[in-house]
């Protein structure tokens, strides 16, 4: 499979651990948000004003500067019913689109399956960080996961050329599929020799990349600077994904909550403007979401496990703008505590997989779900 | 069976209730006898030995960080490496490596090694006793108390996030029980805290304790699982482990970790077991004991179900690092850059007393993907291929002692070297095509058939059978 600069691509970020959507995206005249969190909120003089009901969390700026150019949409009370409230389950149906049952297969893993059916680009989706989130995952489908770009290679410790693509070759030949070896065996050969040939690629991608753009110093910005690397470096690879950690803030979370988002805000914006500085940001759409938002009231010193919460959706073809409604935070609309999502995360996926990938979303999400007009 | 098959059969057992063993320690624990190693394993001898010839103290002196790494997790994460890799009491490393799977704690909140440490020390104290004490011991634990925030559940303030995760994740498994019992464990725990809560900043660390605070206990009554009272933390606890799908819950994980790979963990109210007469085996082992770990991995260890499961297991990225600076006895005595014994398991997807969340790993072939392989395949073959490490040098003083000399001989040797691996047809046949390019090993020269032998034994740790445990 060739790639054109054309092929519109995404980059998925999770914001692992659950965001406290209340406290993110704020509705700054509801008495209800200072009433339900005596210790966990922003004072109101330091938020970012958006409109004349929302407000952005103080360490959002660089987002905002991007909502401002129209190209940020957010995306309001996203989740899906009867929310389970665990980390686990919650993440396993954002990857699954399985609310009901264990699934199996990720969705963006379905995207590479669909835009790759042949195989023939073991880099056309990846993850940068250790290991891989099951949303990348389908029996079959090669996925790369590029901890980091600069290391990256098949029996590396070998110096001598001559012997090395010996050993390659012997590599190759040990990893090549065999009839009754077991799903196991098959999948750990396959993932040899998507390994071998997806490391042979990707070497070329720091070797090419130069830029003026300054990543900040923080676990997300050297991800999102990996994959600006190999996005300009147009190997064809579709999906990008990763993540950043953790939002799981039980406790201590007016410490750590602004923290993570001027990671991930400053991150971002490095990002893009590393795009622009070549040319090239009109085909990336970035999408963040988090497994669930938090109980609107805190407990103390952080916040529960809630169900509702906020996606974003950002970049250069985006329609800017709020999209959907804050779910009502009156006690008698709650849920166990919760904000009520009233927006399915696979009409979010829905509008990505049709209106910006171009294929059939119903197979990847598991049915028809309410698009949203953001692109 | 052949001497041969009874190395094959110890090599299996240390791999799973060990970090593996080179040859000649096989042969010893054979002439001992399996079911005579078996016990040896259960019944470590109570002292702590320290190690061979004061290991452990060695570290100490000699990198005193890591005793008390306070918020650098490498350093944490060395220690605990240096210790699987070198302590003679491997099944108590193993343990405590099961119950870190299963109670995952995490740095990325604690910030305080020194109490993960302290976990670990727990695991290792309580971990072949008895699980109804190893829960009130976790219940206990500041490191947990910290990481699921139940130094902030209070009488008047429920904080329900140890109450859930000691039912979804500790006990009984999703779906076994009602949001109104989370509320009410949660209720049980209230006054369960850590002591003292002195900030960081600026007084730096204090050593954590468990504290009760009665005066912050909600002693009022509860309605839990059906049962009634005026509930403390342990009484949920005695409720918790009388529940059949504890007992089977928790078999489960074992039998993940030392037997065969499961389903990942939320598909278990979905799928049945991977061998349910096993499972219930165990269940009732478990049971009939009181509840007893040691009883259960005798039972297990001792078992047919467990020794027919050789290559049924994806190793986890620490007994990959644990298991083959084992066999090349590297690391067995402190040295600069002991960070990285710490990190490489991270680098496979495995960042030890740091685990994505507090439901752990997804294990099995989920360690697998392109890049961990990568990590795997590279750091086995750059170590078994360094002519300069003992263990790579016994192996092949011992391979010029038995006369390997032809292809077939080397490959076969290398084979048995690395724990008696056993390769399929097709893949033997390819290494000794390979092995077959370089001729007879040469012993006139000595350090070319180093080499050689260095190469064969790295193309043998990037098979595919080696990533099996």
């Amino acid at each position: 499979m060739t790639s054109t600069q054309k092929d519109p691509v995404i980059v998925v970020l999770q914001l692992t651990g659950g965001n406290d959507y209340f406290n993110t995206v704020i509705p700054h005249n509801d008495p209800l948000y200072m009433d339900n969190r005596p210790y966990i909120k922003y004072p109101l003089e330091d938020l970012i004003k958006v409109d004349d009901e929302l407000s952005f969390m103080p360490s959002m700026g660089p987002i905002k500067g991007l909502y401002d150019q129209g190209k940020v949409a957010v995306i309001h009370g996203i989740g899906y019913p009867d929310s389970p409230r665990s980390h686990f389950r919650s993440m396993d149906i954002w990857h699954t689109c399985e609310p009901d049952k264990v699934g199996i297969e990720g969705w963006a893993g379905r995207i590479t399956q669909q835009l790759d059916p042949n195989k023939e680009n073991v880099l056309t989706a990846i993850n940068f960080g250790h290991g891989l989130p099951r949303a990348l995952v389908v029996p079959g489908v090669p996925v790369a996961a590029i901890a980091d770009l600069s290391t990256y290679g098949v029996l590396t410790g070998i110096t001598d050329q001559d012997q090395r693509s010996k050993a390659l070759d012997l590599f190759a030949r040990m990893y090549s599929p065999a009839i009754g070896a077991g799903a196991v065996t098959d999948y750990l050969r396959g993932t040899g020799m998507d390994a071998l040939k997806g490391a042979d690629i990707v070497k070329a991608a720091p070797e090419m990349y130069s830029s003026n753009v300054e990543y900040p110093a923080s676990a997300i910005a050297s991800h999102l600077k990996d994959i600006a690397q190999v996005y300009l470096a147009d190997l064809g690879t579709r999906i990008f994904y990763t993540q950043h950690a953790t939002f799981d803030t039980h406790a201590g979370e007016m410490m750590n909550h602004p923290i993570l988002w001027r990671e991930v805000s400053e991150g971002i914006t490095a990002f893009f403007d590393d795009l622009h500085e070549h040319g090239r940001g009109e085909n990336v759409l970035m999408y963040l979401f988090s497994e669930f938002g938090r109980r609107v009231h805190d407990n103390g010193s952080g916040t529960d496990h809630g169900a509702a919460g906020a996606s974003f959706v950002i970049g250069d073809m985006v329609k800017g703008g709020m999209y959907g409604e804050y779910p009502s935070r009156k006690a008698e609309d709650l849920e166990q505590g919760d904000l009520v999502p009233n927006y399915d995360f696979r009409g979010a996926y829905s509008s990505i997989v049709e209106d910006w990938m171009g294929l059939d979303a119903k197979p990847i999400v598991n049915g028809n779900f309410e698009k949203l007009a953001f692109l | 069976m052949s001497h041969k098959d009874d190395l094959a059969q110890m090599a299996h057992l240390m791999r799973r209730a060990g970090f593996g063993a080179t040859r000649g320690e096989l042969e010893r624990r054979v002439a001992v006898g399996y079911e005579a190693t078996v016990e040896e394993l259960l019944n470590p001898p109570k002292e702590d030995s320290g190690g061979p010839a004061g290991t452990f103290a060695m570290l100490t002196r000699y990198h005193p960080n890591t005793l008390l790494p306070g918020g650098v997790p490498t350093l944490g994460q060395s220690s605990w490496m240096y210790h699987m890799i070198n302590s003679p009491n491997p099944l108590v490393e193993k343990v405590a490596l099961f119950w870190h799977h299963v109670f995952a704690t995490g740095n990325s909140k604690v910030d305080n090694c020194d109490q993960l440490l302290e976990q670990v020390e727990m695991f290792r104290e309580f971990g072949m006793g008895n699980y109804r004490t190893m829960l009130v011991e976790l219940s206990k634990n500041p490191a947990m108390i910290y990481w699921l925030d139940n130094n902030e559940n209070h009488r008047d303030a429920v904080n329900e996030n140890w109450g859930r995760e000691l039912l979804e994740l500790f006990s009984m498994g999703v779906s076994n029980y009602t949001e109104v019992d989370v509320r009410e464990a949660s209720r049980a725990f209230t006054g369960w805290t850590i002591a003292p809560k002195v900030p960081r900043l600026p007084y730096g660390r204090f050593p954590w304790r468990f504290d009760y605070r009665e005066e912050d206990h909600d002693d009022t009554e509860k309605t839990f699982l059906g049962h009634s009272g005026n509930f403390n933390g342990e009484d949920i606890i005695d409720i918790i482990v009388k529940e059949p799908a504890t007992i089977r819950f928790i078999c489960r994980h074992l039998y993940n970790f030392f037997v065969a790979d499961e389903v990942q963990v939320p598909a278990w109210t979905i799928e049945p077991a991977r061998d349910e007469e096993a499972l219930d085996v165990m269940v009732n082992t478990l049971e009939e004991s009181n509840y007893d770990i040691k009883t259960l991995l005798r039972v297990v260890f001792n078992s047919d179900f467990f020794k027919n499961a050789t290559y049924a297991k994806i190793k986890s990225p620490a007994e990959v690092v644990a298991g083959t600076l084992r066999l090349v006895e590297d690391w067995n005595t402190p040295r600069p850059g002991i960070k990285d014994i710490g990190l490489q398991p991270g680098y496979m997807g495995q960042s030890i007393l740091d685990p994505p969340s507090v439901e752990g790993w997804y294990t099995g072939a989920e360690w697998i993907n392109s890049g961990s392989l990568l990590a795997r395949i590279n750091f086995v073959a750059d170590r078994v291929a360094d002519t300069s490490l003992s263990g790579v040098k016994k192996i092949i003083a011992d391979m010029k002692a038995d006369g390997v000399s032809t292809p077939d001989e080397l490959v076969q040797a290398s084979l048995e070297h690395m724990g008696f691996l056993e390769l399929s047809p097709e893949t033997k046949k390819q290494l000794l095509e390979h092995a077959k390019g370089g001729g007879n090993l040469d012993w006139n020269d000595e350090a070319a058939s180093g080499t050689r032998i260095g190469e064969v034994l790295a193309l043998v740790g990037a098979t595919t059978e080696y990533q099996f445990g």
